[in-house]
């Protein structure tokens, strides 16, 4: 079982505030990047809320994550300049590299694969963003470059943790 | 009160009635598949739409307001309730002839009042996985309308939470959290959802074919006990009215279909009494610091203690419930009795209750007589399906009497299957067992009636006993709290003994009953209060009329005590017809 302190400590700040739920599932999935099952146990238990209506809210709203989302989180624009400056067939190519569809993750957990609606900056369509670094005038041929970036960064990342 | 004008007619009411409840107040019944009695409005499935002032709304939702002048049935209402039971049924699955609600179905009926002949609508419906891990229920998402009303049964009449709405839009489905199985959540079985479903969504786990699969086992020797609540609501099923007291035919029913002995759950709640009252008495007079008691006969309340309330564990009566008693004892006073070999006897049981499926298989004390005391268990719906393969007219069929020795039973036993009625018995027991004499005012009208919580204090030589009657599990949390804080208060005890029932009305409306439409009857199908009065009558008009009403002058009960059981609460007793509790996670990990 995964340590739900994270969990603990949110509903505590929260429980007596009424209608704060949302709030508290939001803190949670920014530290850890979604919401796990024990960590809404730990929730319903500290603020008095049943399980149901916990989940009830959690899969209403598609911001929240009920798995754990891969490190890199490729978040591809569809709104409309984007889309119809070909990000349609980037998000296609982004999925067959892969190997999954959006709104998962690979099973190495290395990548998670997200269509958003307009980032901001439609001058640069077509756009993706990986954890906030943003890639504009992207094409097909870009796809590769881009994985390849990130598999890197997240290796590096690997060795100083076991070095570290 | 509020005047208004209903399809041309003056209507008077009470301001927040809805359009829908004032239209009944003059025999006009507006169509609806989510708007039930015992529920607030989800304004889930727009079937109920009329027109205010020509603009068209939600009936079941819009409170009556002066001068409104309301059309209920027109041909563009017609024809806007025809489109959305076409929507509805775009996503349902086309499988009438095989779903075990075919006939008592709310949305089948609509279709035909409607005229739906052809569902030119391409169907898209979505297939879940049938979810039947609880043995007592079974989930089919498929045929889920999602009006909602299992929902608020669960959530806010129940005080369960077991369902909920997962996901949104198209992605909809009820279930418990995070789509997870029913046996692993929550869920005490006690089927008020199914009580309510207007399809075929959620029903009991049907066992009819293990039961003719028992009697068609030449080499089993089959026992069948029927529960106080299926006798005054069997009859539905074959046209009877509400609350008819057809124990006789029950009987002779169920000898037709090949039972070798047909017994009596009333029979196990003289015997529930006999030991639930010694055991208050008990803690009355020698522990008074394990009061107040609670009574423990409804599984599905001792499903909820287990999991909600662990610090009352000490303070739940271990007295099993009737059902379980009269396994017990089948299969080892009358086994011994009759020389018969125990292993070849089979209990099967017919309750009002989906939550008892669950009851026989609850822990190892179930199976005291060194196999399963219960084997089976079937709802009031179950029988009456059996019955009716059988080819039993059951309309004509001549009364019967129940074998002895676990057939007699008193008018405290027929109480049982509703509110008030286990305490009113236990009482009737408890103040025998106290003075050496007998109560002269047999009944305690303040605890009859649907009530939520009712109270009163009964005079027991010159000792005032406390009393509290609970039902629907969601009227229970008041009492449990009263007596928290009393005991954290460290002032006098709230109450001395608490009956407990986990649906409203008590056994009679349990989650296993019939859910026909009688002519006159008006909709929606299934459990209103009007019912829930009529069948409750039935029993205490049955325990008025009896010979004998007390649990303590059941000859056969006295014999089982001289001849195999010796004394009550005593060691025989506490390995047969006592039970232990377990705290138990709400979630299963």
């Amino acid at each position: 079982m995964g340590d739900t302190s994270v969990a603990t400590q949110v509903a505590t700040k929260w429980r007596k505030k009424r209608g704060s739920l949302i709030m508290a599932l939001h803190e949670i999935q920014d530290v850890k990047g979604y919401v796990p099952w024990e960590d809404a146990l730990e929730v319903a238990k500290t603020m008095n809320i049943p399980l149901a209506r916990i989940y009830e809210v959690l899969t209403f709203y598609n911001f929240f994550k009920l798995e754990a989302p891969g490190r890199a989180v490729i978040s591809v624009c569809t709104g409309t300049a984007c889309y119809l400056k070909g990000n349609d067939k980037v998000l296609e190519e982004f999925k067959k590299e892969l190997g999954i569809n959006e709104g998962e993750s690979t099973s190495d957990h290395s990548f998670h694969l997200q269509c958003v609606r307009c980032v901001g900056c439609c001058g640069l369509a077509p756009v993706c963003v990986v954890n906030g670094k943003t890639y504009g005038r992207v094409t097909i041929s870009d796809v590769h470059n881009i994985i390849d970036e990130w598999r890197r960064k997240i290796e590096e990342e690997d060795k100083e943790l076991a070095h570290g | 009160m509020v005047k208004l004008k209903i399809d041309n007619y003056d209507v008077e009411v009470t301001a927040g009635t809805s359009i829908l409840e004032a239209a009944r107040s003059v025999h006009i019944e507006i169509p609806t598949l989510c708007k039930h009695p015992d529920v607030d409005a989800t304004a889930g499935c727009g079937i109920c739409i009329v027109k205010v002032n020509g603009r068209i709304m939600r009936s079941c939702c819009t409170p009556v307001a002066e001068g409104m002048e309301v059309i209920t049935s027109d041909a563009e209402l017609v024809d806007v309730r025809r489109t959305v039971l076409k929507l509805i049924l775009s996503n349902h699955p086309n499988a009438c002839l095989t779903c075990i609600r075919s006939g008592h179905c709310e949305l089948q009926d609509l279709a035909n009042t409607f005229g739906i002949k052809d569902a030119p609508l391409p169907n898209l419906t979505k297939r879940w996985p049938i979810d039947d891990s609880t043995k007592a229920l079974v989930l089919d998402s498929s045929k889920c309308i999602l009006c909602g009303r299992c929902v608020e049964v669960c959530q806010n009449q129940q005080n369960v939470w077991a369902l909920g709405y997962q996901n949104r839009g198209l992605a909809t489905r009820i279930s418990p959290a995070n789509g997870i199985n029913l046996a692993d959540s929550p869920c005490i079985k006690c089927g008020q959802c199914s009580a309510h479903c207007p399809t075929g969504a959620i029903v009991e786990y049907d066992e009819t074919q293990k039961v003719w699969d028992m009697l068609n086992d030449k080499d089993t020797y089959t026992v069948v006990q029927i529960a106080p609540a299926v006798r005054v609501a069997i009859g539905e099923e074959f046209g009877f009215d509400f609350g008819e007291n057809l124990t006789g035919k029950t009987y002779a029913a169920l000898r037709r279909m090949g039972f070798n002995r047909i017994f009596d759950t009333n029979f196990g709640a003289d015997l529930t009494i006999i030991e639930e009252a010694t055991e208050f008495v008990r803690r009355f007079t020698q522990e008074p610091e394990t009061l107040p008691m609670f009574t423990s006969c409804c599984p599905a309340w001792v499903d909820m203690l287990e999991k909600y309330h662990h610090d009352m564990i000490s303070h739940f009566s271990t007295c099993k419930s009737p059902q379980s008693m009269v396994g017990a004892m089948a299969k080892t006073y009358y086994a011994d009795k009759m020389g018969l070999d125990a292993a070849k006897i089979k209990v099967v049981s017919v309750m009002p209750c989906t939550a008892k499926k669950w009851e026989i298989v609850r822990s190892e004390d179930m199976s005291s007589s060194g196999f399963q005391d219960v084997d089976v268990s079937i709802t009031t719906r179950e029988l009456a399906r059996m019955i009716k393969q059988a080819g039993i007219d059951f309309r004509t069929l001549p009364e019967e009497e129940a074998d002895n020795p676990l057939g007699e039973y008193s008018g405290a036993g027929t109480i049982f299957g509703a509110t008030g009625g286990v305490m009113t018995a236990a009482l009737r027991t408890a103040y025998y067992y106290i003075t050496g004499q007998e109560l002269g005012e047999l009944n305690f009208s303040e605890i009859e009636g649907l009530e939520g919580v009712k109270e009163a204090t009964v005079d027991i030589a010159g000792k005032k006993i406390k009393i509290a009657v609970a039902h629907g599990t969601g009227n229970i949390e008041k009492v449990l709290n009263t007596i928290r804080q009393a005991k954290e208060n460290g002032e006098e005890l709230p109450y001395h003994f608490v009956e407990v029932m986990a649906c409203r009305g008590g056994c009679i409306a349990g989650g296993g009953q019939p859910r026909v439409m009688l002519p006159g009857q008006p909709k929606p199908r299934g459990i209103t209060d009007d019912i829930r009065r009529k069948r409750a009558q039935g029993l205490f008009d049955e325990d008025l009329h009896a010979k004998n009403r007390l649990s303590h002058h059941n000859k056969s009960i006295q014999t089982l005590y001289e001849e195999y059981i010796g004394k009550p609460n005593g060691e025989k007793a506490h390995h047969l017809l006592h039970t232990h509790y377990t705290a138990r996670e709400r979630y299963k990990k």
